[in-house]
């Protein structure tokens, strides 16, 4: 059914037409003392997918805010389609899926896509958009029945009903099961592959490197690294290493890639970015080495490691 | 329905049409609404049981000299579209505006008017079902026996009686949290439909109450209403109007701050 109607689809990107996009120029977004972004520039190209990773709190959700013009910046400049974000002709080519605590639970999930799709010129046909999110079985459901996965690919429905130039995902993710999370991840890849723009945030470092063309992580408002999920990972690569050893602090700094040593009573805590070295020389310098277990170092880890790189 | 934005003038393509837009807008509200039993019992069931019980099963009793069959078609009618307006447009903006829906729609290129409209008109559509159901009640059951014109009168009295009704409700959408709103508004529309004698003749009403009364929105309508099938206080039609064209201008002022100190909080 979705591969019989592909043909149907009219896109037209204008890829010439907008090599940029989105474009942040410096740009600054308090709430009251908060400082949301700091100094924020990053642009989005056509037909690129765009993920911006940080943890809760980072300001992923205030830059797509702004990206839709629903909260304005305090200081910068910021354009979409070069135009302002919050003209509503600009929006009829964007398409959002934004963290929403609550839908109107009584509308069946085919009238909120009927609904939502009368606000956009060149609409997919309402099958169409039921095929594309996987809805097809669930159409005729109220909202308010449907399991939480399932309500988070009525938004995304909502999101692609209009055949948007321009898709703006926010943690599209969260809250799904793993079998669910990788059936949206390659409905993602579909919008890709018909030459859509996608800026996704998450959380999730492995969503990031699944789908995006370009990483950009934030932290406490501030773009820490930018590059391809090889060059982030490949900096972000930590892992940690505990293990019982009587080797000295100054002698565990002096081995490769190590980025920090924790000791706690007997144990020691090695986090580096090349393990499999640094347990090599280990095993060479400390024969009595013990309880040894290595783990990835996770995000938040790697989020230390990227803001101690900045720094520096 | 897609088909709309392609028979669009090239000059202004990209833009579907706005009134097929409010159109589909307030279809949906209007089919969300009718969805939630809390709603139904309270702007239909409320009035109609009140019609019925107060009306016809109490008995032909009079009022002054007038059936309270009549009177009361006139007084619930008020009470009706007045739970109508405050539940159609306070309660959804609440919850809306509260958990991040209205965010998803200012997303998308819904004209925000759209929005607004659509409660209104959903709003204006269940003021007209209930009057239309109290006056077949009245007819059928009631003995109530009132000229063609004047029913229509009264009808249309009611239902363009309700507009300064939603915008209240806009004034208290903007304020209410979203659990708290349906609370909110039954602590407005209880106590103005009682001391404007919806629930029981201006007249029998302690002195003091009455005093207060004369200031509300609600007894202004009742009365617009009342005289029409010669049950009012007298009072000329054109203050009565005036008094509720400057409630509704009131109301949507308090409702622009709200939505003013919404973009603030946003930015």
């Amino acid at each position: 059914m979705a591969t019989a109607s592909r043909s149907t689809d009219s896109f037209i990107s204008l890829p010439g037409r907008d090599p940029e996009i989105a474009q942040f120029t410096g740009v600054n977004k308090s709430y009251g003392s908060t400082r949301a972004l700091i100094d924020f520039s990053f642009e989005v190209r056509a037909g690129e997918l765009v993920a911006l990773l940080g943890p809760n709190g980072a300001g992923k959700t205030t830059a797509i805010k702004l990206l839709l013009g629903l909260v304005r910046p305090t200081s910068g400049k910021l354009s979409v389609f070069g135009g302002d974000p919050a003209s509503t002709q600009i929006h009829t080519r964007i398409g959002a899926m934004l963290q929403v605590a609550r839908v109107p639970e009584t509308l069946r999930v085919r009238e909120h896509i009927d609904l939502f799709s009368s606000y956009y010129p060149n609409p997919l046909p309402i099958e169409r958009t039921l095929a594309l999110a996987g809805l097809t079985t669930l159409r005729d459901r109220k909202f308010g029945d449907l399991s939480g996965g399932q309500k988070q690919r009525v938004l995304f429905a909502l999101a692609l009903c209009g055949n948007p130039d321009l898709l703006f995902l926010d943690e599209p993710t969260v809250g799904m099961d793993v079998e669910a999370r990788l059936l949206l991840w390659q409905e993602i890849r579909n919008l890709l592959e018909r030459g859509k723009t996608i800026v996704l945030t998450t959380h999730y470092l492995e969503e990031a490197d699944a789908l995006a063309d370009r990483i950009v992580v934030i932290n406490k408002g501030s773009l820490i690294a930018e590059g391809t999920p090889e060059e982030i990972k490949a900096r972000t690569a930590g892992k940690k290493i505990r293990c019982v050893t009587e080797l000295s602090t100054a002698v565990l700094r002096g081995l490769p890639g190590v980025l920090d040593i924790e000791r706690d009573r007997q144990t020691t805590v090695i986090h580096t970015s090349r393990a499999e070295e640094v347990l090599r020389q280990i095993l060479q310098l400390d024969l009595k080495v013990s309880e040894i277990e290595v783990t990835s170092a996770g995000l938040e880890a790697a989020f230390l490691a990227l803001t101690r790189e900045t720094k520096n | 329905m897609a088909s709309v934005s392609t028979t669009m003038n090239p000059a202004i393509l990209g833009r579907p049409n706005a009134i097929s837009i409010c159109v589909k807008e307030a279809k949906y509200e209007f089919l969300k609404s009718l969805r939630i039993p809390m709603f139904l019992v309270s702007t239909l069931v409320f009035p109609l049981m009140f019609y019925v019980l107060f009306g016809l099963v109490m008995g032909r009793q009079m009022i002054g000299n007038l059936r309270s069959t009549v009177y009361l078609v006139a007084a619930y009618g008020t009470f009706a579209v007045m739970g109508a307006s405050l539940f159609g447009t306070a309660a959804s903006l609440a919850a809306e505006r509260g958990l991040g829906w209205l965010e998803v729609k200012r997303a998308s290129p819904m004209p925000p008017f759209a929005y607004f409209l659509a409660k209104v008109v959903m709003s204006l559509t269940f003021s007209s079902i209930d009057v239309l159901a109290l006056m077949i009640l009245g007819v059928a059951f009631g003995g109530v026996h009132l000229p063609a014109a004047t029913m229509v009168k009264l009808a249309l009295t009611l239902i363009a009686g309700s507009l300064p009704f939603c915008a209240m409700g806009l004034a208290i959408g903007y304020f209410a949290r979203p659990t708290s709103a349906p609370a909110v508004i039954n602590l407005f529309y209880l106590p103005m439909s009682f001391c404007s004698g919806l629930w029981m003749p201006f007249l029998f009403l302690p002195r003091f109450i009455q005093r207060v009364g004369v200031f509300l929105p609600s007894y202004h309508l009742s009365q617009l209403a009342l005289n029409l099938v010669g049950g009012g206080q007298g009072g000329s039609a054109s203050g009565h109007w005036q008094t509720l064209i400057g409630f509704a201008l009131l109301c949507l002022g308090i409702a622009r701050l709200g939505h003013q100190r919404d973009q603030r909080a946003q930015g």
